[in-house]
Parts: structure tokens; C-alpha cells; sequence
């Protein structure tokens, strides 16, 4: 039973792209630690046994001030501390940017008490494992449903922390199939140090079959997030109200994702996911200009991975397309409180669609 | 080399040989007094009892560890343990050691006054810190609390453990802090000797100054902060859960706002303590004096601004990160000043090992280590790995233990004779301080790998990476080695107190108002005479010093076959 430093070493193993980037910071900054400590330390070794009481050395002339030479030790550190903050911003830059959606595979990662909860777009569900396929970037999109999680990939030196009430994310490119550590590294209570799950980074030929075999779990091809989420949206008939294109009830949610919303109190907010999630679940938050304050909250019925597959659905919706069969009859209720003529003028907005209610009254 | 305790003392013993200790004998007098010597005193009995229960919290912590798997307690004790290890750590012991005994106790002699500015504020201070610690323990008693010493939001919220009750103990304690900086800054300002101009103050009074403005300016936010908590714990209030419409991100906001400063009011006393020991016993003038008085000032100031590098990966935005980034490296400077000076001033000293000197020279060690691996910290992208593991553990025990507690030990044994008028076994004093030293790098080393390689902080069971072990192992070991190291000095100092040979006013041959025109122990108005200053402080003389022991030298080297 082999435990000792010399077995496994005194670095964890480096496998995602950025790893030996952070490596090669942190040994420099360790370098540097040395570098100072010793140099002290050995200063101080060497005064103490010269200067020692008693021993016949020179001790005229002490001087008790040298402005020179503090410049020189303010000025050295400093411009050290500058140039490895420069070095490490970029470092973070680079590990903060995430990569581009055509190239990478996002995950859904949702915290809770006490375990990992994964989420594959295709559908495919993982608790406390995350299989992800070499070379391609990863990127994770995360939400707590409880306390403050932090995800905390060791083996690819990525870490964030899982928030409840707004997402969070996190990128690596794993470099090397194998099987790394999942950890949760902020205090969530009672079982926290047994929230920890397996990273799977398998080869291309691997991940096929995985993939093929509905990650092995499933013997029919999963739903995809997507497609979960028209059923959420078919359930909560969130068409009676959001229908194909903008209506006196409510506005149209096709193609809102990305654009910029404007609200009855006149500020402006991108329409992007945490946007979305936070009008699911506290709508009266932000009312958007030209419409009543008049969605229920869904902020106490809706689980989090249930609000991720409704914000997936609604990323896919157009006028056309999605679950709009009451569209006609929303369009034909008379006596709604909105003057028709609304209708008419507004023609403003980016799309048709979206613009036809923008401007409709309001005086607040 | 034996231990040399000189007797150069000018002050002269009263005749009566009254003093503050014997002024009056019973209990009353004690818990009714408002003399700063004896209230000291009492915070050193508090701060003792605080210490021992923390320190308890810890063993359980490192026994545990020892196992991947535990061994033990449940994880729900574990979780209590180490959040009792922290709430008694830091808001019991490390924010008030330095600045409620030593700095009670030193800081009206050290300017020549004869009491501090607001005695009865003073003593109500410490009867809010005890309040507060009684709260605090009785919220053990009743059940614990869970969330850490941190309290994160919606942990803290959701809890529930005794969190209300605890955090009403910790308000409290704030209080008794804040009373205590009032107490400093006015005494500071206004009572000094004449004579006594702002750079003829020992660098411990400007250290203890920074520190009380820090406490003044940050404590009321985070005793609002936990109250908040309090209050929406109880009345259900929406300020920080998000559930209710608040924000979990804003409580660390605040809690850091205050919290990072935190750790500045617990190693500024510590930078004063070690500046009056390497002066003292390297006989000579401190090395750039306005430097290390104006870092302080710095530290004090730049550390109100780094709060947020605690939240690199809270969900914080990039140039939020980066520019608290760049403050906590910049922030790196004027305690690198501070080490460099301390440094220099043994540069043509006379050095004396003493007690006190060992542990100033283990403090240097091992703060360079424990501020230099807060570069690791600072540094936004190497903190992305390291945020949250055993890295951290290490790196604050090296500057909170290594540092302060290294800076307390070093400050009560030098000033043990002044409050006791006794001494204390210079020989177990050494060894204590080197026990000291070995075991807390064997507790606290081993965790900057074990971070390294991943392991996070408060984690009860690790059974998923064995290897790791091995480091807990070693870091138990070492805990073990620290905690003989701590009861050493518990055992032979409160043997010295009663038994300990008379020390005479000035044992150490020591410059400073405290030393030189102050009795051991000092009478309860301090000075017999009226004070008046003339001189600048650390005037020492190295050579005239070094000269009287060249007999010793001589003798060492010619037992030691050396020419």
C-alpha cells in the first residue's frame, strides 16, 4: 500500500490545455518565494552569528537610515510584483474567456446538496461523473439550487464557484483520457466533502460509443435538453401567454435570446440566460415596456434544471416554429386594456415581431 | 551561553515595593478595575481560556484527518468542530491578543501616561468580549454551528444550527474591539509624555495605531453584515438569499470588506511586538524607522482595498478580479519593507538569543514564507487552483500562527518581567520557541502540497485520494510537536509568576519609557515621576553592549578547540 510523496509527487497531474500554462506560473511565483526566503534568511543567519554579542567585529558608525536602499527595496519587489501581475492577468484572460459555442461542448452543471448534477445537451444526464471527449473545449455553464458550490476540476486547474440565483461558468480543454478528480471546494454543509464525482476525459472513438449508448445508462436515445424543455413549456403552457409574435398579454419570446430588452422603468438588459431565469422565477423583477405586470411567479415551482431546459427551448424558438396553437385566440380577445391602434405604430424594435408592442403606453 | 539577564535598570523600585498587582488583593478589585495593567491582565486570563478551547477544536480536527475516512466524529461534529476551531481562532483569540493584553497593558506606559484615555470604556470592553465569548460558547453548548468561521450566505441562512446566537456573540465581541481602538486612537493623540513626539513613539504604539483605525473603520461593517444575517434568519428579511430576492455575492462583499482588513489588525500588533525584540536584543537603533511606521499606515490603508480577491471566482467580473489582483501584489510591498528593515538592524548589532529574539527570528522565517505564498493568492490565475484547498489553510496559519501567534509568544515573554516583575526559565523559554518553530512547520508545510495536489479546505473525508494521507499524517505529527510547544510556556510562565526570581526593572537592558522609568511591575499610576521625553527611541549603543561579553565569546570558542 503505497502512500508517500515520492509515489505520486508533489504536483497534481496536468491535463487540460491551460495546466501547464499554470504550472509553469506557479513554479515561477514559488521560484521567486525562494528566491526572497533564502535570500533573508540567509542575511539573517549570517548577521546574527557575525554581529553575535561578544564577538570582536566592527560595530562603529550603525546607520539607522539609508533612503537609497529602501527606494532599491520598495522599488525591486515592485516592479517584480507588477510584471508577475501582468503575467498572471493574461493567464486569467485566457482561462476566463470561454470558447467559441461551434467548438466547444457546453454542459449544464447544477449544484445541490450534496452532489453534481451534469446534463449533456443531447439530453444525456450525469450525477457526480462528467464524461467529456479529448482535445475539444468544454465549456460548463453552472447554477446552484441551494447553497454557494464551488466546482473544482484539480487535474485541469479550473475552478468556479456555483452561485444560487445566477449562472456561472467555467472552460478547459482536456489534454489527456483518464479519470481526474471532481471536487466541491466552498463549505455547503453536512456532507461536503462527499460531494465529489469522477471526470471521465475519453478519446474520440470512446466518446462515440459512450454517446451511441445513450452514456451507457439509457437504453433509448435521451430526450435532448431542448426537448425537455418544450415539455416544461407545454406544461406550464407558457404558450397561452407567449405566443409566435408579440400579443396585448405578453411578448413574444422567439428569437429574444442575445437581444436587448427595454422595461417599463426605462433601463435596458440583455436578453441572456440569467435574464431569462430570473423572469421565470421573479418576473415582476422586470417588466418589459409595454406590457402589465401579470406572469405568475414560477420562482417556488420550477426546479433549476427545469428553468436551463426552458431557457434551451426558448433559444430555439421563432415565430413559426414552438408550441404556438393559442396564438389566434390570444390575438382575438377583445377588451384587453390596450388601445388596438398600438399595434399599428409601433416599429421600432429589431424584429417585426418583437417591436409591435414596444411602444405601447406607458407613463411611469 | 547562559542566560544573561542584566540589571542596568535607571528606574528605581518603589520603596514599599507597592504596585499595581498588589495594590489590592481581592476579586472585586479585579473585575471592577480600571486600571489598563490589570485589565490587560484580565484579557490575558480570557484570550487564554479562548486559545485552549480553539486549540482543542484543532487537535479534533487533525486527529480526524488522519484517517481518509475519519475516524471519530460524524460529519455534521466535524463541520461544528472546525467552525468552532475558527469562530474561537479568530474573533476570540487572534483579533484582540496583541492589542487587548500587550497593547492594554503597554501602551499608556510605553507614551507615558498614566492610564488610558477612557479607563471605564476600557473595562466595559472587556465585559462586552467576554459577553460576547460567553454567547458564542453557550451557542456550542446548545448545539454548535456549521457554516464555518466565514458564515457564507445562503449556508449561514439556511442553517439550522445556533447561528443567530453565535452571530449576536460575535456583534458583541466586534463592540469590544471597537471600543478598544477608540480607546487606543484617543489615548495615542492625546495623552502622550511631553517630549514624546510622533517619531520618538516606539514602532509598536504606530502599529497599534494603524491597527485601531482599521478596527474602527471595519468592524461596524461586519458586525452590521452578521446582524443582517441575523435579522434574516429571524424575520426572514430578503437581503442576501436569493430565494428572497437578495444577493449571497454581497454578503462577501461586506464580510471581506471587513474580514481582509481582519487580518491586518492581527499581524499590524504583531509587526510592533517584533520591532521593540530585534531593536532590544540587536542593541541597536531600528533601521529606517519612518519606513516601518509609514508601512503600517500603508498596510492599514492598502488593505481596505483587496477585499475582493477573496472573490476571484465568486462570480465577480474579470476587471473586478484584476484590479484587486494588482492592489494585493502592490500590497506585498511594505511588508516586504518591514522584513528588509528587520534585517538590516542586526546589521552591526550586538544579537542576544534570547527567548523573545527566537521567536522574532521564527516570526520572520515564517511570515516571509506565509506573505510570500499570498503572492500564489494575489496572483488571479494561480488562485483559480488554489482558492478553496488546504493552499489557503497553510498560507493564513503561516501568517495568522507563524505570525501573530509567533509575535504574541515573543511579546509575552519579553514583557513578561514588566507584568509580573518575575522571570521565567530563559532555558525552557528557548526551547520552547524551537519547539515551537519545528512543529508548526511540520503541522502546516505539509499543507501547502496537499493543497497543491487538490485537496480542499473543510473536508472531512478525503477516501477518494488516499495518497493524500500521507501529508495529514505528517501535518497531525507536527500539530502535536506545536501543541507541546504551546504548553510549555502555559506551564513554566504561570510557574515564573509565583515562583519566578525577582527581575528588577529593566532585565533586559532595554530602551523605552515602559523599561526605564517604570517599575517591574509598574505601580498602578505607572511612573513615580512625572515623565519627560528627550530622546528618540532604541537608543541603544552595540558596541559598549558587545564589549561586556567578549569575556563569553572568548571562553565559548576556546571550549570549543576554536582559536
Amino acid at each position: 500500500m503505497g502512500w508517500g510523496p515520492f509515489q505520486y509527487g508533489v504536483q497534481p497531474e496536468a491535463a487540460s490545455a491551460h495546466a501547464p500554462y499554470y504550472d509553469a506560473l506557479f513554479i515561477t511565483i514559488t521560484l521567486l518565494l525562494l528566491l526572497f526566503t533564502v535570500g533573508t534568511v540567509a542575511a539573517i543567519i549570517f548577521f546574527v552569528t557575525k554581529y553575535r554579542r561578544g564577538t570582536k567585529v566592527d560595530r562603529k558608525n550603525v546607520i539607522t537610515h539609508h533612503t537609497g536602499l529602501e527606494l532599491i527595496w520598495m522599488g525591486v519587489p515592485l516592479v517584480l510584483a507588477l510584471g508577475m501581475f501582468a503575467w498572471s492577468a493574461r493567464n486569467f484572460i485566457s482561462v476566463r474567456t470561454m470558447p467559441d459555442p461551434a467548438e466547444s461542448t457546453e454542459i449544464f452543471c447544477i449544484g445541490k446538496k450534496w452532489m453534481w448534477h451534469f446534463q449533456h445537451m443531447n439530453g444525456v444526464r450525469e450525477n457526480n461523473e462528467l464524461t467529456v471527449v479529448v482535445g475539444q473545449p468544454v465549456k460548463i455553464t453552472m447554477i446552484s439550487q441551494d447553497v454557494i458550490h464551488a466546482l473544482y476540476l484539480p487535474e485541469m486547474r479550473a475552478q468556479y464557484h456555483v452561485v444560487p440565483g445566477r449562472y456561472t461558468d467555467l472552460q478547459f480543454t482536456p489534454t489527456k483520457p483518464g479519470k481526474y478528480k471532481i471536487l466541491c471546494a466552498m463549505h455547503c454543509g453536512t456532507q461536503h466533502s462527499e460531494m465529489v464525482g469522477q471526470l471521465y476525459v475519453l478519446t474520440p472513438t470512446e466518446y462515440a460509443e459512450w454517446l451511441e449508448k445513450g452514456g451507457n445508462r439509457y437504453k433509448t436515445k435521451p430526450t435532448t435538453v431542448a426537448e425537455a424543455g418544450k415539455q416544461i413549456w407545454q406544461e406550464k403552457q407558457c404558450a397561452n401567454c407567449h405566443t409566435g409574435v408579440d400579443n396585448p398579454r405578453a411578448p413574444s419570446l422567439a428569437g429574444i435570446f442575445g437581444k436587448e430588452r427595454v422595461f417599463t422603468d426605462g433601463t435596458k438588459r440583455k436578453a441572456d440566460r440569467d435574464y431569462i431565469r430570473e423572469s421565470i422565477k421573479m418576473p415582476h423583477n422586470m417588466i418589459t415596456k409595454g406590457y402589465e405586470n401579470t406572469m405568475p411567479v414560477y420562482g417556488g415551482t420550477i426546479t433549476e434544471p427545469q428553468v436551463l431546459a426552458l431557457i434551451e427551448y426558448i433559444k430555439t424558438l421563432t415565430p413559426s416554429t414552438g408550441d404556438f396553437e393559442r396564438q389566434d385566440i390570444v390575438n382575438s380577445i377583445p377588451g384587453t386594456n390596450r388601445d388596438n391602434s398600438n399595434v399599428d405604430v409601433a416599429n421600432q424594435g429589431q424584429s417585426a415581431g418583437n417591436a409591435q408592442f414596444r411602444s405601447a403606453e406607458d407613463k411611469r | 551561553m547562559s542566560a544573561t539577564l542584566i540589571d542596568n535598570a535607571t528606574a528605581e523600585q518603589p520603596r514599599n515595593d507597592r504596585n499595581y498587582l498588589n495594590a489590592d488583593h481581592t476579586l472585586k478589585s479585579w473585575l471592577l478595575t480600571v486600571d489598563h495593567k490589570r485589565i490587560g491582565i484580565l484579557y490575558l486570563i480570557a484570550v487564554t481560556i479562548f486559545f485552549f478551547i480553539g486549540a482543542v477544536a484543532a487537535a479534533m480536527i487533525r486527529y480526524e484527518l488522519t484517517s481518509p475516512h475519519g475516524i471519530l466524529l460524524s460529519s455534521e461534529v466535524y463541520n461544528k468542530t472546525f467552525s468552532a476551531h475558527g469562530i474561537y481562532m479568530v474573533f476570540q483569540f487572534l483579533v484582540v491578543a496583541i492589542p487587548a493584553v500587550l497593547g492594554n497593558f503597554l501602551i499608556p506606559l510605553m507614551i507615558g501616561a498614566r492610564d488610558m484615555a477612557f479607563p471605564r470604556l476600557n473595562l466595559l470592553s472587556w465585559y462586552m468580549f467576554m459577553t460576547g465569548g460567553l454567547l458564542i460558547t453557550l451557542s456550542f453548548i446548545l448545539g454548535g454551528v456549521d457554516a464555518g468561521w466565514t458564515f457564507y450566505v445562503p449556508l449561514s441562512t439556511l442553517s439550522e444550527t445556533q447561528i443567530s446566537l453565535c452571530l449576536v456573540g460575535i456583534f458583541i465581541t466586534g463592540f469590544s474591539s471597537i471600543f478598544t481602538a477608540v480607546n487606543f486612537i484617543a489615548t495615542i493623540h492625546k495623552m502622550r509624555a511631553p517630549g514624546m513626539t510622533w517619531y520618538r513613539l516606539p514602532l509598536y504604539i504606530w502599529s497599534h495605531y494603524s491597527t485601531a483605525i482599521v478596527i474602527l473603520l471595519g468592524t461596524p461593517v461586519v458586525a452590521i453584515t452578521l446582524f443582517l444575517v441575523v435579522v434574516e434568519r429571524g424575520f426572514g428579511f430578503g437581503i442576501f438569499s436569493p430565494e428572497l430576492g437578495g444577493d449571497p455575492v454581497l454578503f462577501q462583499h461586506l464580510f471581506w470588506f471587513y474580514s481582509h482588513p481582519a487580518v491586518y489588525i492581527m499581524i499590524l500588533p504583531a509587526f510592533g511586538v517584533i520591532s521593540e525584540i530585534i531593536t532590544c536584543f540587536s542593541r541597536r537603533p531600528i533601521f529606517g524607522y519612518r519606513f516601518i511606521a509609514y508601512s503600517s499606515v500603508a498596510i492599514a490603508f492598502l488593505g481596505f482595498l483587496v477585499w475582493g480577491h477573496h472573490m476571484f471566482l465568486s462570480s465577480q467580473s474579470v476587471l473586478q478580479g484584476l484590479i484587486f489582483s494588482i492592489i494585493t501584489w502592490i500590497l506585498a510591498v511594505p511588508s516586504a519593507i518591514k522584513v528588509f528593515n528587520w534585517t538590516t538592524t542586526m546589521y552591526k548589532g550586538s544579537i542576544h538569543f534570547s527567548t523573545p529574539m527566537l521567536y522574532a527570528l521564527g516570526f520572520m522565517g515564517l511570515f516571509l514564507i506565509g506573505g510570500l505564498t499570498g503572492l500564489h493568492l494575489a496572483s488571479i490565475d494561480t488562485d483559480v487552483h488554489l482558492t478553496g484547498t488546504y493552499f489557503i489553510v497553510a498560507h493564513f496559519h503561516y501568517v495568522m500562527v507563524g505570525g501573530t501567534i509567533m509575535g504574541y509568544l515573543g511579546g509575552i515573554h519579553f514583557w513578561f518581567p514588566k507584568m509580573f516583575g518575575r522571570t521565567y526559565s530563559e532555558m525552557w523559554g528557548r526551547i520552547s520557541a524551537m519547539i515551537v518553530f519545528v512543529g508548526f512547520n511540520l503541522t502546516f508545510f505539509p499543507q501547502f502540497i496537499v493543497g497543491y495536489l487538490g485537496m480542499p479546505r473543510r473536508y472531512h473525508y478525503y477516501y477518494f485520494a488516499p495518497e493524500w494521507q500521507f501529508y495529514h499524517i505528517l501535518s497531525t505529527a507536527g500539530s502535536t510537536v506545536l501543541g507541546i510547544g504551546f504548553l510549555l510556556p502555559g506551564i513554566y510562565l504561570t510557574y515564573a509568576i509565583f515562583k519566578g526570581k525577582k527581575a528588577g526593572p529593566n532585565p533586559w537592558g532595554a530602551k523605552g519609557l515602559e523599561w526605564e522609568q517604570a517599575g517591574s511591575p509598574p505601580i498602578t499610576e505607572n511612573f513615580e515621576k512625572p515623565v519627560l521625553v528627550l530622546e528618540d527611541p532604541y537608543n541603544y549603543n552595540p558596541e559598549e553592549d558587545s564589549k561586556m561579553y567578549e569575556h563569553e565569546v572568548e571562553s565559548a570558542d576556546m571550549l570549543g578547540g576554536r582559536k
